[in-house]
């Protein structure tokens, strides 16, 4: 069971997450219409790259957005969720230590003790997210059971994957959760909203090359994100 | 009854079609046939598979649902934060139920729908500002709106102003002889004092061709007088074309793509026709964003720019200023408190927020101008903007979202709204109409033939020679 949840079942949800990904990327940039979006996407190159540039840095460095900066403690949850979701575990010992067994190859890791803290922030910050969608009635009324399952589908690695870092004894059944948590994990992200993991750069380029050539990138200081 | 005599799916496209219409006072019998007006399905579904691509339907499953996007509408904040507001809600219960259900809707869902789409979102744009994953609402809900109108829900005013776009090319009944007689009538007017003024019809390879809005002519013939004197005194070389002078689009507001693309081409015929070194658009947002940044692209543009150089009234009057052209006398600056309406048409959606605030350094005396808050790119709309403005069905609505701009203005302590924009100076005279809060209102052109200096040269001389 471990063998194969390690061996064939981890390949094949990589190679899922990956070209279900690259699909989705591939099928957004094709379904790219000058004339239907009303942007000329291919005939200004240096202002499309620096307005798509621009929205996508706003947006990616934390508070570097005046919506950031508007909305301080839901900006702080995002961030740190995604931290957890994204940095910790590429840069956590235990993971880089299998790579290396199997690849040879290796890179720097975050301490343990930050990658707990890290993942601890994201939990809560994870669940914080989930109790403002109830208490604040402008996001209750749009969200939907996907919203609620795609959190939990994110969270449960991050769960059992500390759990089976701190407990004690040798049964492995956290880890095993934990695997099956993250491969669950890797398969929806092309498949569900989590595809936002490539789409949120395709959607914000869209817009930013949107502003930059033709509302106004092209006059002053162009769109102030 | 599928289709009503007045409210079915055919666009107007004759004058006795479009005086049928407007026979029906306020739309009553319109809006009842409505009530019965039965929802192509399959012809919608077409629609949206043909339409609705990627960028689109992104946008739809992609978003978060974190809303972020509710503070950043002046529309759910001023009524009261109602969920139903949220723009997310706005157009996931309204387009996202269309694609989702692939079209199989009915009557009484595409009349809520076009309830949202005219009086719930006014295409201002600024959630797209707010929304991490760049979603603009605003393109959405124009989207939208042309689905409706596609399947005959569109309000009663808009659907004549579609009409009137079909058959005079103009969003009122203007005729190209009226349009010229109001000319030379104009021209003639001013000749006591402003003798050789000129409103050269038709010149070929002038310098500047200048476009309006139908309104001018019609209701406002000052307006095109002012242009003109102001031209005069800045010594410009300039025309305006007999056919192609009507830069706005109510079908824009319509929804109906068909006669946006009639309308822009007939203004894109002129520019071609007499091959100005650039053109000029009067004080209007939503006449520029149709002519000048969506236009281009109904009329299959690929650089998505206009034949020439098309440049708003407020990139002139900051040129004329910057360069000399127009000079201003600095004792007859502005010396009360004042405040400027960012039109979101070209402000947001066009980057001309520093090109208006250099205006203003010429127009008025330092320390009287007080922003509003917000301003600039993060302006809310003036309240009436994307056809809400005209639509007697929802008023009550309209009036409603005044409050923003009001209490907006209110805040500056402002005694005078510099508005260079037909729909936010209507919406500010409404406001004012509505809750007398004591202010005063202008656009760019009176305000500068109060303050300009005017060369001795152009000045009425009496016989002896001398000036009077």
């Amino acid at each position: 069971m471990y063998a194969f949840l390690t061996g064939p079942m981890l390949w094949l949800s990589f190679a899922i997450c990956i070209l279900g990904c690259a699909w989705r990327v591939y099928k957004y940039v094709k379904g790219l219409n000058w004339q239907l979006d009303r942007v000329a996407y291919g005939k200004y190159p240096d202002l499309a790259f620096k307005g798509a540039m621009k929205s996508i840095f706003h947006w990616l460095i934390p508070f570097a957005s005046c919506s950031w900066r508007a909305k301080p403690v839901f900006a702080a949850a995002f961030f740190l969720l995604h931290i957890g979701l994204v940095i910790v575990p590429l840069f956590l010992y235990a993971h880089i230590m299998i790579v290396a067994e199997r690849f040879g190859v290796s890179w720097p890791a975050m301490p343990d003790g930050l990658a707990d803290i890290l993942t601890i922030l994201s939990i809560l910050a994870g669940v914080f997210i989930l109790l403002r969608r109830f208490a604040l009635s402008e996001v209750r009324i749009i969200t939907t059971r996907q919203d609620i399952m795609i959190m939990a589908i994110s969270l449960a690695p991050l769960v059992t994957g500390f759990v089976a870092a701190h407990q004690s004894g040798d049964g492995n059944g956290w880890l095993l959760a934990h695997i099956i948590t993250g491969e669950i994990w890797l398969i929806a992200v092309p498949f569900t909203k989590l595809s936002h993991a490539v789409l949120f750069f395709c959607s914000r380029a869209q817009i930013g090359i949107d502003f930059g050539v033709k509302r106004g990138g092209q006059r002053g200081s162009g769109i102030v994100w | 009854m599928p289709e009503g005599i007045f409210c079915n799916k055919k666009p107007i496209n004759t004058e006795a079609e479009l005086k049928a219409l407007l026979s029906d006072t306020r739309g009553t019998k319109y809006y009842e046939e409505m009530l019965s007006l039965e929802v192509d399905r399959e012809k919608l579904w077409a629609t949206i598979q043909k339409t609705c691509k990627s960028r689109t339907q992104t946008w739809l499953d992609v978003c978060a649902r974190c809303g972020l996007c509710a503070d950043s509408c002046f529309l759910y904040l001023v009524n009261d934060c109602k969920p139903e507001q949220v723009p997310s809600y706005k157009i996931q219960s309204t387009l996202g139920e269309m694609v989702r259900r692939k079209g199989d809707v009915d009557n009484a869902f595409m009349r809520h729908a076009m309830e949202v789409a005219w009086s719930q979102c006014t295409c201002c744009n600024r959630c797209a500002m707010y929304c991490p994953h760049g979603i603009d609402m605003g393109v959405m809900m124009g989207y939208t709106r042309g689905l409706l109108y596609s399947q005959g829900f569109v309000p009663w005013e808009l659907k004549i102003g579609a009409g009137m776009h079909r058959v005079y090319r103009a969003q009122m009944d203007v005729t190209t002889e009226d349009w010229v007689e109001t000319c030379e009538w104009m021209a003639e007017e001013q000749q006591d004092d402003w003798p050789g003024l000129e409103i050269p019809v038709d010149k070929e390879d002038a310098d500047i061709m200048y476009t309006c809005n139908a309104r001018e002519p019609k209701h406002y013939p000052e307006d095109l007088a002012e242009a003109a004197i102001l031209f005069h005194i800045a010594g410009e070389n300039w025309t305006v074309p007999s056919e192609g002078w009507e830069q706005t689009s109510l079908s824009m507001f319509a929804g109906d793509w068909e006669a946006c693309k009639l309308q822009v081409e007939n203004v894109y015929a002129a520019i071609d026709r007499l091959k100005p070194k650039r053109v000029i658009g009067t004080e209007c947002g939503h006449a520029h964003r149709a002519t000048v940044i969506e236009g281009p692209y109904w009329a299959g543009r690929p650089d998505g720019q206009p034949p020439a150089p098309y440049i708003h009234y407020v990139q002139w009057v900051a040129e004329a200023l910057r360069t000399g052209k127009l000079k201003i006398d600095p004792a007859k600056r502005i010396k009360q408190t004042v405040t400027y309406q960012d039109s979101c048409n070209y402000i947001r959606n066009w980057g001309l927020a520093e090109t208006a605030r250099e205006i203003l350094t010429y127009l008025v005396e330092p320390g009287y101008l007080v922003e509003m808050t917000p301003n600039k790119e993060h302006n809310y709309c003036c309240g009436g903007g994307g056809g809400f403005n005209g639509i007697g069905k929802f008023r009550p609505q309209r009036n409603k979202a005044l409050l923003t701009k009001r209490d907006q203005i209110l805040a500056t302590g402002a005694k005078l709204v510099i508005a260079p924009c037909h729909n936010c100076w209507d919406a500010i005279r409404d406001l004012e109409e509505e809750y007398h809060i004591h202010i005063d209102w202008s656009f760019l052109k009176p305000l500068l033939l109060k303050m300009v200096i005017i060369p001795d040269h152009l000045k009425p001389q009496d016989e002896e020679g001398d000036e009077e």
